[in-house]
């Protein structure tokens, strides 16, 4: 077990040093130079150098690099060039944002995309099934910020119903938060929700083809029995591996999402800070995102290795 | 069935929640975009000016005509052939920390925006040579040399005045918790999401000051905004699309102000800047004078912007008193144009035109080329994100560029920065030893009627030259709910929240 963990963690650290200087390296492809975007409008040549000293950027790429990883290493990502906030500060604030999203929408997701699978294979070729086939086709073909428009004006201009936009913390005022964000997390929810009902669909079509499901109908159980307890705990196994590959949809859609409904999350950070080249911000962000994504994914390894019996004879 | 009537419930709870949290005497005011750092001497975005008209108050003020007012001033003289100036402070004005604004005050603001590292403000006013405390309400300046523009630039973040005591303790934070002597005090900002701000009691002029909470809101996406002020959940919003206006105005409960800008857009044609100067329309003023008689702005501005922006030959819009009435817009004229191009021996020239990525810019751009194209010119468009664009631009990266002022009220800052050999904003590096003079000479002056004269022979100038082909001076489209009043159209397109009032 430990010499597992040992050999994965060695793994893990050079893959975020690589990610480090990719995520570094791609903000000075970016065209557009930010003393100049941070100037504004009036332009005084002593001001840009001034900008240039202060936020280092005019020193060699190789220092400017190192200064930022020191600071990362020692919990510092910098300060917005725009704002004048920690980056560290802004991350923490807008992550739990797009989190309580994310997991309305997966939630969604999940509560759409997986009876409507269901449904369709059981009642294969009947007009529930095309019905199902019909929206799927519709979830994976609308755009996020098409259909977050057209919801605004449908539920808030002309039904009234719930407001267009904005955030409130549900620590906050909890039903306000709800009402800020069942719209996005449907929008964003919808097209994983189309994703899911064609994978369970497909999943429990096998499954139902299988020995054992005839064998639990042979015993004479009710078809409920059969299609919930045997058929589709068999079908899930694919659709929750599915699930956790979805997660990182969940993210990139959450920036269009997030900006079509205002909501001041990661994914509208991100953006906005790419548009006024405030690099630390953008560093910052996806700097975050990467660890976080190859933690999760140590933490899997760690699981199937616990769970899986023969991984730990090796 | 059941499961539609529990939803219908559910929708039905949410709505009751969201609409009982709005008190009535908050104003609520959505944004183009998330001001930047709010601290007077640093910020440099045009929202951010609008979240300071209620934050802080400035020497002067513009109002409608673009006349200058006092704001925290109440008046001023010039001096020493306009090399020194006095200005007189209004009595009994308090920050909202509670501190005395007094001409210590004003002394230590002005001199953080001359001095502070990366000041923005540093290029308005560094003709300020020396700022004098005379008496706790008079101020005395001296200037480097004389400077007519000077007050006009009181009247926006360089006359801004802030707390000593605050911004000397604050430092470089400053701007996360503004302290000045506005109408409102700062209470919060969430970034991209909110800035909230709350009525100043003991503000000089609380009377017209009508509402307990401004909060200020982002939203980048123009038809969700305007969807905002439609469901209520703003009661403001500004930069309204032009195509949008047409249905708004039919509708009842929506008034649409159109604001006409102090700036312009225009063309600047490279001239003199690298290598892409060499091209047909940067090294022949024939081939210029062709472009511009081959395109007709009003047809742009019908199909763009639905005929609401003002086409115009020169930077100052017809809103100031230095608009030179005798320009006058030349007509679409084909045959001419092509006659120019022969004379110049480039009958088919090519133009590549640099375009910031916006749909309307895009869209006017096709209009361009296509109109061009029946004169022989073949316009390439290059659509680029704007920072690049800009980047570009002073890299001399380019031939012909579509570039937006937002406009000063003093004409100085629409023409001296773009137009003068040495102008940090004259990206073709245009030259004319005429202009330069000119524009040295009307700084000098204090007489507005002469600075008229001056800057009409600039102008004159400029419009033969054409270093900047001037297009149009756009319109600033604010949107408020039919309940609200009191809303006055200045043209530097601010929200200003005094003697607005909000109707149950």
């Amino acid at each position: 077990m430990l010499s597992f963990l040992a050999r994965r963690l060695a793994q893990v650290l050079p893959t975020l040093a690589v990610v480090s200087v990719i995520v570094f390296g791609l903000q000075l492809l970016l065209p557009g130079d930010p003393a100049l975007v941070l100037a504004g409008e009036e332009r005084d040549e002593k001001v840009l150098a001034e900008i240039r000293e202060r936020y280092g950027l005019d020193r060699p790429v190789h220092i400017q690099y190192a200064r930022w990883m020191w600071g990362v290493l020692h919990g510092d990502l910098g300060e917005s060039m725009r704002v004048g906030v920690p980056v560290g500060e802004l991350v923490l604030s807008k992550l739990p944002v797009t989190l309580q999203l994310g997991s309305m929408a997966f939630a969604i997701a999940c509560l759409i995309g997986i009876p409507a699978g269901v449904l369709s294979a059981v009642k294969k070729d009947s007009a529930w099934d095309y019905l199902a086939n019909a929206l799927s086709l519709w979830g994976l073909s609308t755009p996020n910020f098409w259909l977050g428009i057209m919801l605004i004006l449908l539920v808030s201009v002309q039904l009234g119903w719930l407001p267009p936009s904005g955030y409130v913390s549900p620590w906050e005022d909890w039903r306000q938060s709800l009402a800020t964000t069942i719209m996005p997390a449907f929008v964003l929810g919808n097209s994983i929700a189309a994703v899911f009902m064609r994978h369970t669909r497909a999943a429990m079509l096998q499954a139902l083809s299988q020995d054992y499901v005839r064998t639990a109908r042979a015993k004479g159980l009710t078809e409920a029995v059969v299609v919930n307890k045997h058929a589709l705990r068999n079908a899930l196994v694919p659709v929750v591996t599915l699930g956790a590959l979805e997660l990182g949809a969940l993210f990139s859609g959450a920036v269009l999402t997030e900006q079509v409904f205002t909501i001041p999350g990661f994914g509208k950070l991100v953006v906005d800070a790419v548009f006024n080249r405030d690099y630390l911000v953008v560093q910052g962000v996806v700097l975050v995102t990467a660890t976080a994504y190859v933690t999760l994914n140590l933490l899997a390894d760690v699981a199937y290795f616990l769970i899986n019996p023969r991984l730990r004879q090796e | 069935m059941l499961i539609k009537r529990t939803l219908m419930a559910g929708l039905a709870a949410l709505a009751l929640a969201a609409g009982s949290a709005q008190a009535q005497t908050t104003l609520r005011i959505g944004l183009a975009e998330d001001p930047d750092v709010l601290d007077p001497t640093f910020a440099r975005t045009f929202v951010g000016r609008i979240v300071f008209a209620s934050l802080c108050d400035k020497l002067f003020d513009i109002d409608k005509d673009l006349k200058i007012v006092p704001q925290l001033a109440t008046g001023y003289e010039w001096s020493d052939g306009g090399k020194a100036l006095t200005i007189k402070l209004r009595p009994n004005v308090l920050f909202h920390d509670g501190e005395k604004m007094d001409a210590e005050a004003v002394r230590f603001s002005l001199d953080r925006h001359l001095n502070a590292p990366r000041s923005g403000r540093r290029a308005e006013i560094s003709v300020v040579k020396t700022i004098e405390v005379a008496d706790p309400l008079t101020v005395k300046l001296t200037l480097s040399t004389a400077f007519a523009p000077l007050i006009a630039q009181f009247t926006d973040r360089a006359g801004m005045i802030v707390s000593p005591k605050a911004a000397a303790a604050a430092g470089e934070q400053f701007g996360q918790k503004p302290v000045c002597a506005g109408p409102f005090k700062f209470v919060e900002r969430v970034a991209q999401d909110r800035i909230v701000l709350d009525k100043f009691a003991q503000y000089w002029d609380a009377k017209n000051v009508h509402f307990d909470r401004v909060i200020y809101r982002p939203i980048p996406d123009a038809s969700v905004r305007l969807a905002n002020l439609k469901a209520g959940a703003l009661d403001l919003i500004e930069r309204m699309l032009a195509t949008d206006v047409p249905a708004s105005k039919t509708d009842a409960k929506l008034k649409v102000v159109p604001v006409k800008e102090l700036g312009y857009q225009g063309i600047t044609f490279n001239l003199a800047n690298g290598e892409k100067a060499k091209a047909p329309v940067g090294a022949d003023a024939r081939v210029r004078e062709a472009f511009e008689l081959a395109i007709d702005r009003n047809v742009i501005n019908q199909v763009v912007y639905n005929g609401e922006y003002t086409p115009t030959v020169q930077a100052v819009p017809p809103s100031s008193p230095f608009h030179n009435k005798s320009l006058k817009i030349p007509g679409r004229d084909v045959a001419k144009a092509k006659a120019l191009l022969a004379a110049a021996g480039m009958p088919a020239p090519v133009v590549n035109l640099t375009v910031p990525n916006s749909p309307d810019l895009r869209q006017a751009a096709e209009i361009i080329q296509s109109m061009t194209k029946e004169a022989g010119f073949d316009v390439r468009i290059n659509v680029m994100e704007f920072a690049s664009s800009l980047n570009a631009a002073e890299r001399g990266d380019f031939e012909a560029y579509i570039l937006a002022w937002s406009g000063r009220p003093d004409p100085d800052g629409n023409l001296y920065i773009f137009v003068t050999k040495n102008g940090p904003l004259n990206y073709g590096k245009y030259t004319n030893a005429d202009v330069d003079n000119l524009m040295n000479e009307q700084r000098a002056a204090s007489d507005p009627a002469q600075r008229t004269a001056l800057l009409g022979k600039v102008m004159e100038i400029t419009a033969k030259d054409r270093p900047i082909l001037y297009l149009w001076h756009r319109t600033n489209f604010i949107a408020h709910a039919a309940r609200l009043s009191g809303f006055q159209p200045v043209p530097d397109a601010l929200i200003r929240v005094q003697g607005m009032k909000l109707a149950n």
